[in-house]
């Protein structure tokens, strides 16, 4: 490196300039990692905080919670399979909601029977069956000023609902999660019908790790799925992912072809110095080394520029936007960004190769 | 003898335009002395160099340097040889814009996977021997043409070279200056033992050579005295 970091010191306006449009980008991709964390979150958290394995779906909604229909029987003898540790039956519906007090609020009302496995573990009042009609809501709503004892009104149906408890229950869909008991569900759901107390949404399901879930599917008409892969089944969350990974995906190019014309430009300027290093011995080898190695400093101080503010800001954002930053996202995006960078360097220089030591050599041969 | 060029002959392009750099070039130098080949631009001078400096294979003939034959070597053997037993000295401005003086000497150690640091030594002699002790931090950019040709000869002595190879050295110089630079050139040749091939077209720097050669179309022949070569190529400005 004894060249590359001379050179780097001695035009370091202009590798400071690239160096700053590559930090800016890795900024934007942090800030993005965090966002798309955080987004992708505020949809699915509450179904990541259920103690379950897998879910059923029936085998014609296509994995949909709202359109997902599963009988008593079903749930029951799905109990009973072989590979099933447990199993319960849960509701899954979005409504729209006031409280006694006017205040708005959407929620995802999961139903679940009060003394299965689903039922959550309240950090204040009364746990799920307390009272008939008792909820409990998730701590984003008591954050709001909704308290126990307050009523929650569902719109439309107008079923009435008294919160006994608040957990920590997570999102669905980008709204909270508010936990009912199955029977309060399933008549805000279906009304006041005869079947309405032999149908749900869904069972969860806590599977043995050698569970045959194609077994399970034919056996009961069902189609069971990891819960990370129901993660999909909430609304928006694949358009959502993709999007992010789309624009990521485009910072990644803008980075590489930056980086790769910043290279091109740099080489082409010092085609007679390299021609003069190769008419003193050096190899190619060395060259490419020299200038990846130019690479590499440049993009990795851009990239820890860019970690830097990126968590700076990020924790500057506060609660208005879904932002988590976590490790392991924030890290393997930069590390992308950086591959990206790299490879564009990579491709940028090996013209480095095709420089012939002849033109050291002055005047007409 | 250290550089020995036997029957070399070099051809660019293919058909008609067929153009004969080197015809049948041989050519022996030893150590400590200083050959000079003068010529118009176009006669196959930088040829020579190229393929007396293994920076081109001839398409016929013999090159062996310092006892080694480089004809048949290849681009990464050409390499080798080029930074371990050559010296090269370009026209004017062929140093490392990012280095420093000092630095521009350490380079063809670092080149030969050596520590820079451990010529430093080395170094400042050699920068003292061409009267530069007061310019070892400066840049090319700050030095002037004379002085960026004593860091070139310099630089080119650097990894005690069999073989030294001048091109052009006072092409940007004023007259006194290249006196000074010639000078210079047979001095180190004969302090260092070195065999040095000096291509130029400037008919006045030319009493301080040993022996004189005169290319012409490709043809390598001794030139008898002085005023002949002003007669073949009359000395410009």
């Amino acid at each position: 490196m004894f060249l590359a970091l001379r050179e780097l010191r001695f035009a370091k306006g202009r590798f400071a300039l690239v160096g700053i449009v590559i930090g800016l980008i890795a900024t934007l991709v942090v800030l993005l990692s965090g966002l798309a964390t955080g987004l992708v979150d505020d949809g699915i958290a509450g179904l990541r905080a259920l103690p379950a394995t897998h879910i059923a779906f029936d085998e014609d909604a296509d994995t949909s919670f709202s359109s997902s229909v599963i009988e008593r029987s079903t749930w029951e003898a799905l109990a009973e399979a072989p590979g099933v540790e447990a199993a319960a039956p849960l509701g899954n519906t979005l409504f729209n909601a006031r409280t006694d007090k006017d205040l708005p609020v959407n929620l995802a009302l999961f139903g679940v029977e009060p003394d299965s496995f689903l039922a959550p573990a309240v950090t204040e009042g009364e746990p799920l069956g307390a009272a008939p009609d008792g909820i409990v809501i998730a701590d984003t709503i008591a954050d709001l000023g909704v308290g126990i004892g307050d009523q929650i009104r569902l719109d439309v149906v107008g079923t009435t609902l008294t919160v006994v408890g608040i957990a920590p229950t997570g999102t669905y869909g980008h709204v909270p999660v508010v936990y009912a008991p199955l029977d309060v569900w399933q008549q805000a759901s279906f009304g006041h019908t005869d079947d309405a107390a032999d149908r749900v949404s869904t069972v969860a399901l806590r599977l043995t790790d050698d569970a045959d879930v194609a077994a399970l599917d034919t056996a009961h008409h069902v189609q069971v799925v990891t819960l990370r892969e129901s993660f999909h089944s909430s609304p928006g969350y694949t358009e959502e992912t993709r999007t992010m990974q789309m624009i990521q995906l485009a910072l990644y190019l803008i980075s590489a072809v930056l980086v790769g014309a910043f290279f091109v430009v740099w080489t082409v300027q010092r085609r007679q110095e390299i021609g003069v290093l190769k008419a003193l011995g050096a190899t190619d080898r060395l060259l490419l080394r020299e200038t990846l190695g130019q690479g590499a400093i440049i993009i990795g101080a851009a990239a820890g520029f860019g970690l830097l503010v990126g968590v700076l800001l990020g924790s500057a954002v506060g609660d208005q936007v879904p932002f988590t930053l976590s490790l392991g996202p924030v890290l393997s995006s930069i590390g992308s960004l950086a591959l990206a960078g790299m490879i564009g360097a990579a491709f940028a220089i090996r013209r480095i190769t095709t420089v012939d030591p002849l033109i050291a050599l002055g005047g007409s041969r | 003898m250290t550089l020995r060029l036997d029957t070399v002959s070099l051809t660019y392009g293919d058909g008609d335009e067929q153009v004969r750099a080197l015809d049948e070039v041989s050519l022996e130098v030893h150590p400590g002395e200083l050959v000079a080949v003068v010529g118009p631009s176009g006669s196959g001078k930088s040829s020579l160099l190229a393929v007396a400096g293994a920076l081109q294979t001839p398409d016929a003939g013999q090159v062996v340097i310092d006892s080694v034959e480089v004809t048949r070597a290849s681009k990464t053997e050409r390499a080798r040889i080029r930074r371990e037993r050559i010296g090269f000295v370009f026209q004017s401005d062929n140093l490392i814009p990012s280095l420093t003086v000092l630095e521009q000497l350490l380079l063809p150690l670092y080149l030969r996977g050596k520590r820079p640091r451990q010529g430093r030594d080395a170094a400042l002699r050699l920068l003292e021997e061409v009267g530069l002790s007061h310019r070892v931090r400066h840049r090319p950019h700050q030095l002037s043409g004379g002085e960026r040709q004593r860091v070139g000869i310099a630089r080119a002595l650097m990894n005690r070279p069999a073989v030294l190879l001048v091109d052009e050295p006072t092409s940007a110089l004023d007259h006194r200056r290249s006196r000074d630079i010639v000078e210079l050139l047979a001095k180190e040749t004969a302090t260092h033992q070195v065999a040095t091939v000096m291509v130029t077209h400037d008919h006045s720097i030319l009493h301080h050579a040993d022996r004189i050669l005169s290319m012409e179309d490709g043809r390598l022949r001794p030139l008898e005295s002085r005023t002949s070569a002003a007669a073949v190529d009359p000395p410009r400005g």
